[in-house]
């Protein structure tokens, strides 16, 4: 058992930030970038191709870096950071990690390498209005005629669904949830997009008998795809939460030390300064937990449950470190101007894109006495582990 | 990064859970497991069985019986031991005053007393809380006055735990009331619990047991060799001491024990039809404190990992604080379950209430205590403020 990145990921990481820094260091670039459609800055995501990040997590055959969770991990942390605007977890780690999981060699080949070269953005089209992080779809039928497929229906809110060059469907066949591919320029095909509260986009993506590539082969149901896929998104978004909640907390204790009221610096206050260490707490619980579920992720273990302990730790500390932020500042952390409400905010954004805490727990809770005690280290969330095993 | 745990450290969580389960006595066990207070006989018995094997003092300089352990292995030791049942060995003899000793004492002293520390031929209490020095322990007035080869003590001490059962005290005093710091003027004494003038008086606690005591000396004789270390260095010790006093005291193992019960005995409760762990609102309860424990226990694991260069990870300031709010959190989930047989705290004869019902207040009200020993929490959240985030 070992929580240290090796020298690689190490140097992953310094990579990573610094080219994140040199971007978005200064709170303001964000926030005109955040300004203007697609809401993040296609140069910085050329960038972030070109060090090999928009394909970490693929296969080498498929035009990716063949890298693993941990990486991913890295690359979500260091985003959460500095709330870069690129589509890191949505494009690459949840659409692109279900054409990669589902999608045939051709079809790997043809939408994972130009992913990773930067020259495509993939979005995935699921939520939908009527359902709440369902793994399967609902509103989108899907119709046969021969080999060709047809989408009607409705997707929302889906992220980046208007600047996405090719949007991975779920869609009601019937055998159940399959999954398709459509060009961001099909027939049938209306995407309204607007500005999420974090600064990101989103779409209504409306299909009326668009045309569709069925994803992968067969149209038995890929429930069980989606949750895995959102399962590897949850510990992602964990870990940018992570990046997020540190510079949350290390932007609120700089404050302290600076703000004057009562003629002193409002560290002097006990009021306020131990409400920063139960954020630190928070923290580095969620902090824990997040490594973890990448580490289960790596290992091949229960990526389900993993996720949905992480998701559940994140959420409750993202909400505690977030309102407490804005808290601590006061009147200047709601405004705009400033940076440390939009961490507020992309936590919030992050909470409830693939489930929130409770979502988390009623599934955690619902086989809560399967298991006598739960051994981190153990069955199942690290395959092969006990005496002998190895 | 790697999850699983070597195949070398999995053999030995597999030896210490096999020591622990099978080597020490089995009603020792079910006594920490039904949660009533283990006597004194027992418990020696208990951490002589441990001595015996080498499982008592790990810890130590390996000259003293030490084991040389990574800080893995004496956090998997630690865990098994819990999960287990089997009463810790007594934190003041070994996390507290043996490893005072060992680092500070003089050859004789060690040679005297650490044998017998880690065996338990000697009990130990501690000497340090004051009616007026409690969490700003520096404030201590127990004095200790030189008379030629014999220091004089006088004062009093409080909240020394299972002082009913000591042999001996190791005792902060104030030696030079003079000093310009208060806490440059402190020694660290050892003495007999008989010595003339020395005198223990029981505290009450709202479970009805007697577990602490105040200690009151007059004119207590101490001959000069039973000082530690230099005269007025005694902070520095106790701050070693506290230092040792916070390893391990997450109590993870525990609190998993906990929850485990919780689960099995929300399954054998029934309510309107259907059983206490079906109910939504116990399983999210139960669910959502296990998922805090988890995140707590890997938490110690990231501490106990990356520690082993001996300075103290960032994350540990967060063990005790967190570890004793799910201790008193999981205490707090049995009373719930008990329901209102958790009132029956006293039956004897003649009730039909069980075990589990009757010790889980009592239970539940001494554990307020664990988020106030051992640096309270309000102290842990000073230090993480002043020392972490730099406030």
């Amino acid at each position: 058992m070992d929580f240290q990145f090796d020298s690689e990921q190490n140097d992953l990481r310094e990579a990573v930030r610094g080219l994140l820094d040199r971007a978005y260091g200064d709170a303001e670039a964000r926030r005109q970038v955040t300004k203007t459609d697609p809401g993040f800055d296609e140069k910085t995501w050329g960038q972030l191709a070109e060090m090999g990040v928009l394909g970490l997590p693929f296969a080498e055959e498929d035009g990716g870096m063949g890298a693993g969770p941990i990486e991913v991990a890295i690359v979500a942390e260091q985003i959460g950071r500095v709330l870069a605007p690129e589509p890191f977890v949505e494009a690459v780690v949840l659409a692109g990690g279900l054409v990669a999981a589902v999608g045939t060699a051709e079809q790997r080949a043809e939408l994972l390498a130009p992913l990773s070269e930067g020259s495509s953005v993939l979005a995935f089209a699921h939520a939908e209005p009527t359902t709440r992080w369902s793994a399967s779809a609902a509103g989108v039928t899907a119709s046969a005629d021969g080999d060709s497929w047809t989408l009607t229906g409705v997707k929302e809110p889906v992220l980046n669904g208007a600047r996405a060059d090719v949007l991975v469907v779920s869609a009601v066949t019937d055998g159940g949830t399959a999954l398709f591919v459509v060009d961001g320029d099909a027939t049938g095909l209306t995407r309204t997009g607007y500005r999420t509260h974090d600064g990101g986009r989103a779409a209504n993506v409306t299909f009326a008998s668009t045309p569709a590539r069925l994803l992968g082969e067969g149209t038995g149901d890929r429930a069980a795809d989606i949750e895995r896929a959102f399962a590897l998104a949850r510990i992602a978004y964990a870990n940018e939460a992570v990046g997020a909640m540190e510079t949350a907390l290390r932007t609120t204790s700089e404050y302290l030390t600076q703000r004057k009221q009562f003629g002193v610096t409002l560290n002097k206050f006990q009021a306020l300064t131990f409400r920063a260490a139960d954020m630190y707490v928070s923290l580095e619980l969620a902090r824990s937990t997040a490594l973890w579920a990448s580490m289960v992720a790596d290992a091949g273990g229960d990526v389900v449950s993993a996720a949905d302990r992480a998701r559940l730790q994140t959420s409750r500390a993202g909400r505690h470190i977030g309102k407490e932020a804005i808290q601590l500042h006061g009147g200047i952390g709601v405004t705009a101007e400033y940076k440390v409400g939009h961490y507020t905010s992309r936590l919030t954004a992050i909470d409830h894109v693939l489930g929130d805490g409770d979502f988390a727990l009623d599934r955690l809770a619902a086989t809560v006495g399967d298991h006598p005690t739960l051994d981190p280290l153990g069955e199942p969330y690290a395959p092969g582990a006990g005496v002998g095993a190895a | 990064m790697r999850l699983q745990l070597s195949p070398e450290l999995e053999a030995f969580r597999e030896e210490m859970r096999t020591f622990f389960t099978t080597q020490v006595p089995q009603e020792i066990r079910d006594t920490v497991a039904a949660r009533r207070h283990v006597g004194k006989a027992d418990y020696v018995r208990a951490q002589q069985t441990l001595n015996a094997a080498g499982l008592a003092v790990p810890h130590w300089p390996v000259e003293w019986g030490g084991r040389d352990w990574t800080p893995l292995q004496r956090h998997i030791w630690r865990e098994e031991m819990q999960l287990a049942c089997v009463p810790e060995p007594l934190a003041f003899n070994t996390s507290m005053i043996g490893p005072v000793l060992a680092q500070f004492g003089s050859q004789e002293q060690k040679e005297r007393f650490l044998p017998k520390t880690a065996n338990l031929d000697i009990w130990w209490c501690q000497g340090f809380s004051e009616p007026d020095a409690g969490s700003d322990l520096a404030s201590l007035r127990t004095t200790a006055v030189r008379d030629g080869d014999d220091w004089i003590v006088n004062g009093q001490k409080t909240w020394t735990t299972l002082g009913q059962h000591a042999d001996w005290i190791f005792c902060l005093c104030r030696t030079d009331p003079t000093a310009e710091k208060k806490q440059r003027g402190i020694s660290l004494l050892l003495f007999p619990m008989d010595t003339p003038g020395v005198t223990l008086r029981p505290i009450e606690l709202l479970d009805g047991g007697h577990e602490v005591n105040e200690v009151f000396f007059e004119d207590v004789r101490v001959p000069a060799e039973n000082l530690v270390g230099e005269e007025n260095t005694g902070w520095t010790m106790a701050k070693f001491l506290l230092g040792n006093e916070r390893v391990g005291i997450a109590r993870v193992g525990t609190t998993k024990y906990y929850l485990k019960l919780a689960k099995e005995l929300a399954r054998e409760t029934t309510v309107g039809g259907r059983t206490l762990l079906d109910d939504p609102r116990m399983a999210g309860r139960i669910a959502e404190t296990e998922n805090e424990l988890l995140a707590l226990e890997l938490t110690a694991l990231r501490v106990v990992a990356n520690s082993a260069d001996g300075k103290p990870h960032p994350a540990s300031s967060v063990l005790k604080l967190r570890g004793s709010e799910l201790q008193q959190a999981a205490t707090e989930l049995l009373v719930d379950i008990a329901g209102p047989l958790s009132l029956a705290s006293f039956a004897d004869g003649g009730s039909e209430v069980p075990d589990w019902a009757r010790v889980a207040t009592p239970e539940y009200l001494n554990y307020r205590k664990v988020s106030i020993y051992g640096g309270s929490n309000e102290v842990q959240r000073t230090i993480i403020a002043g020392t972490i985030l730099g406030l």
